[in-house]
């Protein structure tokens, strides 16, 4: 709405500024100027005051809003397995590390991907906040290796109703499953048995999915940049 | 009558088109660059499915209990294999935690036996009959129920054929939200399962990672190779995931990093030798 409507005054102001240079003597014009780039502050914030996702980066419209809402994952993912990969002293065994390094190049290979696939309409690089997160701690990684896969086999999970193309449809497809193995095996490393269990697989036997809303809400928390839903699919 | 013509003027109402159909038009491009051989009359089908793909198709009520009657056949075998793993099989199932994780298994796969039937019926189909089973696959594992280690092996097979099965559907599911969504959030359980069973024959001893690399069984052999081939693709959507962006990515991470599908015909092919009728 509020969009919409700040589209509608610009496009009043721009009109009125057409109409002016038709009529109006030069002097005249340059005060209207003044008024009229006032005016538009005004406007600009007004909305900044009332709707916080403006601000922030735009993922798209469409498939190539998904593809830049699964590229931002991805972004966050490999950042967190590449800087545990990075740390010295983690407290992981050294078959839990090689694991890790796996996963790493999995996601890397992911992100990278998103983004030679986007091409002209890939969004920049995230900022990180990993301040939450304890790198010297296998504790601290795993729950947080934890959170990070669950929340992307939900994430995908829940964006492929939104996937208007067939193709994109099974990439997300191809992903989510890799995914999932990184889930169940991570859940294993902190309690072997819990792959499945019923805190992401209901009574049916089926796992989370969660709306991009949901996800980015949850996935803020170690993200710096902020990332608007505007424009974005989402439900 | 100039083909690409008419691609340019939906692309004055349609500024994504080219992207929709990038892949495509690039091959139209070429064919008819190349001479103009492309038979005229082959256009108005190609153009035809090349619009639906564009604009994404929404499935049919018939289409849909196809996906979904295929999908309960596939349940039917992983239910009834990881029932009688745990009660009636001979093998000593070595540890509670091992009990544990197969039971965990085995409930989730005839929940979704009968989340499948209930999502058929409330379409107003019949759901198809659960087969009767061998699964020795005709002899090839005599020891599936006597061998703990070939009913891991078997495990492992049925779930990694699971997640492929699903994968290849999803496609023939667009449009269709609700449908779509549950397949989906089936599809990541199997491969939870199959992650943990890969875990299990790794602490035994096989050579096996979470994932799958390449079209490797895991030690398993050539009985089960139809389930692993096509996942040794390193390229998706025409980029090369192996050394992608000067990275180091291995071709065996490449191949990891992404599942494939297989179509329903593949998965018939895998799955026919367990069906006795």
């Amino acid at each position: 709405m509020k969009n919409f409507k700040q589209t509608e005054e610009m496009a009043f102001l721009n009109g009125s500024e057409e109409l002016l240079d038709a009529r109006m003597q030069r002097r005249s014009f340059l005060k209207f100027a003044g008024a009229g780039a006032a005016g538009m502050a005004l406007v600009a914030a007004g909305c900044k005051k009332d709707n916080d996702n403006d601000n922030g980066i735009r993922l798209g419209e469409g498939d190539v809003g998904i593809l830049n809402y699964a590229y931002a994952l991805e972004q966050l993912e490999a950042a967190f397995y590449t800087k545990v990969a990075a740390t010295p002293n983690t407290g992981l065994s050294s078959a839990e590390a090689a694991l890790f390094v796996d996963i790493r190049d999995h996601e890397i290979a992911h992100r990278e991907f998103f983004k030679a696939a986007l091409k002209d309409k890939a969004i920049g690089s995230l900022e990180v906040d990993f301040s939450s997160i304890n790198f010297t701690s296998r504790d601290s990684i795993l729950a947080t290796a934890k959170a990070f896969e669950d929340l992307g086999v939900s994430a995908y999970n829940g964006a492929g109703r939104l996937i208007e193309n067939a193709t994109y449809l099974l990439l997300a497809g191809k992903i989510v499953s890799v995914e999932a193995r990184h889930a169940a095996l991570i859940r294993d490393l902190i309690s072997n048995g819990s792959f499945a269990d019923s805190s992401v697989v209901d009574s049916n036997g089926l796992d989370l999915s969660r709306s991009p809303g949901q996800v980015l809400a949850i996935a803020k928390t170690y993200i710096k940049t902020e990332i608007s839903l505007t424009g974005l699919p989402n439900y | 009558m100039n083909f690409l013509n008419i691609l340019d003027e939906i692309e004055k109402i349609d500024a994504d088109l080219t992207e929709r159909l990038s892949p495509r038009r690039k091959a139209i491009q070429a064919l008819t660059g190349f001479g103009g051989k492309v038979a005229l009359a082959s256009l108005p089908f190609a153009l035809g499915s090349m619009f639906k793909k564009a604009y994404g198709q929404t499935s049919t009520t018939s289409q849909i209990v196809d996906v979904l009657q295929f999908a309960l056949t596939l349940e039917y075998l992983e239910a009834e294999f990881y029932t009688r793993g745990v009660s009636t099989a001979t093998f000593a199932i070595p540890s509670d935690a091992a009990r544990g994780a197969l039971t965990t298994i085995r409930d989730h796969e005839n929940a979704h036996v009968n989340f499948l039937k209930s999502t058929i019926s409330s379409l107003g189909a019949t759901p198809v009959a659960k087969p009767t089973f061998d699964f020795t696959a005709r002899g090839t594992f005599p020891t599936v129920f006597t061998n703990y280690d070939t009913f891991l092996a078997v495990a492992q097979a049925f779930e990694d054929t699971g997640v492929r099965a699903y994968k290849g559907q999803a496609g023939n599911l667009l449009g269709s939200n609700a449908v779509l969504t549950a397949a989906l959030n089936i599809h990541s359980v199997e491969a939870r399962h199959a992650s943990h069973i890969r875990q299990m024959r790794k602490a035994r001893g096989a050579s096996v990672k979470p994932w799958i690399t390449s079209n490797d069984t895991g030690g398993i052999g050539s009985a089960v190779q139809a389930i692993y081939n096509g996942e040794e693709l390193d390229t998706q959507a025409d980029v090369k995931i192996t050394g992608i962006a000067g990275m180091s990515i291995s071709a065996a991470a490449a191949t990891e990093s992404f599942d494939e599908p297989l179509t329903k015909n593949q998965v018939l092919a895998i799955v026919t030798p367990f069906i006795v009728a």
